[in-house]
């Protein structure tokens, strides 16, 4: 018999993924809705998580697998600790959206869609909030921040910091 | 709604609520409470959205003697020097120039309002979108137990027919010969299908439909189900969505308790259960096949047409898809009869169409004109043109698979046939105002990574093309272009256009086209030599 390597807390998330799977009835229409649920337990859709729900869902794991890798929404990866999202969107680019987000990179030292960002935060893009009528928008770990000031470096920097963004160590204010 | 009483209205829709109007009704709530006035004197009313985002937190105040004014940024600080205002004096418009109220007065006969025909938004920022006691005291449900107690569905149909109702969802397509289509399809399950996959950037208007008035959509998505026959029905919204997923769930609960939905509803016969389904980030699931193989769970990509979701749908069964508006605007059609819509509009666009306006745009919000309004009504005389009074260089309409309209087209109506003549589209209803400092090449190139980063990849023409034209427009933008590749990128579009599966692709070269054909003479002047660029002698523009 093999011996079991999971931690008690990797047991209690396996436990509550089949909560997860039995609460949508082991249906395999529901798939998405339980990745959903994954992901919001797990922060992210681990490799294990994947064959968890495949197997429950008695889907093939390719199906699973496709499905995780084909939504945006879906994280594969580990999250950083910190996330940040700025609208793209055509009311944002309008009001300047690409400026700000090039202002971000430059504060936090990242890039623009690097998963792995600066290590504890990384900074994405989205393509529309539907929050146009503030624009520019952004995310700052799932709270909105609106109307930034593109245009006035001081007030935009005032704005950055009350939003939480930290200027990193190798960044640019 | 009762007369002689009090009430502020606050927004409490996700635009308003990202400006702080829930620390603001906790505010207002305080201040009246202090003052000593109870909920009966001054009732603080969460609504959905009162239109004018750009000025949120929007404050509706109805004084007693049914005079209504209307605030925007309003600061905590003054919130009980607003309860204060409306409880005790008639503040009729507009405040004391003294007044600290008076820079956050908004005038409410401003054609921003007054030029606004609300059908769809009809209980927008008139109810809490939270209660169904309030939606119903409005009238909601009331059609949807009229068709299921005195109307056949032949009758509904024949209604939705006779208003000339088109799919608000970009297509156009005559909503009443769809549902004929599901109905009269052979005996079997049937589905009906609300797609709120709202992915246009730059639209808004399904948001503010689902978090302000949740129950006219599902009104109008039983009484569709009822027109078609069927008995199981999805919402699928987009994930980015939270607040409209949250509201249209309570509603969905709300119904079910009180027999609007569920087994033999209202005493009749009919039985529906409505789902909500949420996406995961994926614009192309706005496309019909592909939404329908996200509902069963599967990965996003579209299929070949036909057969038709209305033959072939969810499960193999015929499906009625309709877009958030278009059912929406269902329960004041079986009201009001479809000839009333009807007589709304223009010949071949009937009714009322729902925009979000944005962009370099005074008034960003949302407007609801009856089809027919020319496009400078909506920008500049509602939308109030630039901030800063400079003249508007283009509207963009159609979102990713729509076009650039350039300012001397803007007496241009707003309907389906018009605005595809101009190589643009009704899309969605997002409206992006454009000042002279934005590039058109740019907005192009803008577009297109767009379109690279949500092609799902099934078809070579969408998922190789995009990306060529994306380099060709990067060439543009960088001034490394030469004229042969502008006739190159006319002559990928066109590729693109004619040769991908599905509407993504097909319609994703039109943002590079309508700039081409409206706007080619920034094409030219950002070639690297602009001496080597002859087609310049057929400017349609002069160079900015």
């Amino acid at each position: 018999m093999a011996l079991r390597t999971e931690t008690p807390q990797q047991l209690d998330e396996a436990k509550r993924i089949s909560h997860i799977v039995r609460r949508q009835s082991g249906r395999a229409d529901a798939l998405i809705e339980v990745l959903h649920q994954v992901q919001e337990l797990k922060g992210f859709l681990p490799p294990s998580a994947l064959h968890q729900v495949a197997r429950e869902l008695r889907l093939p794991l390719s199906r699973v697998q496709g499905v995780a890798s084909f939504y945006h929404l879906f994280r594969l990866e580990p999250p950083t600790r910190h996330r940040c999202a700025v609208c793209l969107g055509t009311a944002c680019y309008v009001n300047g959206g690409a400026d700000l987000a090039r202002e971000l990179e430059a504060r936090l030292g990242l890039r623009l869609d690097d998963p792995a960002g600066n290590g504890v935060w990384a900074l994405q893009h989205v393509s529309c909030m539907g929050a146009c009528g503030q624009a520019p928008v952004l995310v700052v770990d799932g709270l909105m921040v609106t109307r930034l000031a593109v245009d006035e470096p001081a007030r935009l920097a005032h704005q950055l910091d009350q939003a939480g963004l930290p200027v990193a160590p190798g960044g640019v204010s | 709604m009762s007369g002689g009483t009090t009430r502020l209205r606050c927004c409490d829709a996700s635009g308003c609520r990202s400006v702080g109007s829930t620390a603001l009704i906790g505010a207002l709530e305080a201040a009246r409470d202090g003052l000593g006035l109870t909920a009966q004197e001054v009732t603080i009313q969460p609504v959905g959205c009162l239109r004018l985002c750009g000025r949120g937190p929007l404050v509706a105040a109805d004084h007693a003697n049914g005079a209504m004014d209307l605030f925007g940024g309003v600061p905590q600080e003054l919130a009980a020097h607003l309860v204060r205002e409306v409880a005790l004096s008639t503040t009729v418009s507009p405040p004391p120039e003294a007044s600290p109220l008076a820079a956050h007065w908004i005038d409410p006969a401003h054609p921003f309002f007054s030029l606004q025909k609300s059908v769809v938004l009809e209980g927008c920022g008139r109810i809490n979108p939270e209660s169904i006691e309030e939606a119903r005291a409005e009238g909601a449900y009331a059609q949807f137990q009229r068709c299921l107690l005195e109307l056949t569905p032949v009758e509904v149909r024949e209604q939705v027919k006779r208003s000339g109702l088109r799919g608000r969802g970009g297509g156009g397509y005559p909503t009443g010969l769809k549902w004929d289509t599901v109905a009269l399809q052979p005996s079997g399950p049937r589905y009906v299908v609300c797609n709120a996959d709202e992915g246009d950037p730059g639209a808004f208007m399904d948001r503010s439909v689902l978090e302000s008035d949740p129950h006219r959509l599902l009104e109008g998505l039983a009484i569709a189900a009822f027109a078609v026959g069927a008995c199981k029905g999805y919402v699928y919204v987009r994930a980015e969505y939270p607040l409209a997923i949250e509201r249209v769930r309570l509603a969905i609960r709300q119904a079910r308790r009180e027999g609007l939905l569920g087994e033999g509803i209202a005493g009749s016969t009919f039985s529906l259960s409505l789902e909500v389904r949420v996406g995961a980030g994926a614009y192309v699931c706005g496309e019909e096949t592909a939404l329908l193989h996200s509902i069963q769970g599967q990965r996003g990509t579209p299929r070949t047409r036909p057969p038709y979701p209305a033959q072939s749908g969810l499960w193999g069964a015929p499906t009625l898809i309709n877009n958030v508006e278009t059912l929406a605007a269902v329960p004041a059609i079986l009201r009001e009869g479809g000839d009333w819509y009807a007589a709304m509009g223009t010949k071949g666009s009937k009714g009322t169409k729902v925009f979000a306006l944005s962009g370099a745009v005074a008034n960003p919000g949302l407007v609801e004109v009856p089809m027919g309004t020319s496009l400078r009504t909506v920008v500049e005389i509602m939308g109030g043109g630039v901030p800063n009074g400079s003249a508007i260089k283009a509207v963009q309409t159609g979102g990713p698979s729509g076009g650039c309209i350039p300012a001397p087209l803007l007496e241009t109506p707003v309907d389906y046939e018009s605005l595809l003549e101009l190589g643009s589209m009704m899309g969605s209803g997002g409206l992006v105002v454009m000042g002279e400092t934005t590039s058109m090449p740019a907005v192009a190139r803008h577009f297109m990574s767009f379109s690279v980063n949500e092609s799902c990849g099934k078809c070579v023409p969408c998922r190789a093309g995009t990306v060529q034209l994306l380099q060709l427009l990067d060439r543009v933008v960088n001034h490394q272009a030469s004229p042969a590749d502008l006739d190159q990128l006319d002559h990928l579009c066109q590729m693109v256009k004619h040769t991908s599966l599905c509407g993504l692709g097909q319609a994703a070269p039109n943002p590079v086209l309508s700039t081409l054909r409206h706007f080619r003479a920034e094409y030219e002047a950002a070639c690297r030599q602009p001496s080597d660029c002859l087609a310049l002698t057929h400017c349609e523009l002069p160079v900015p």
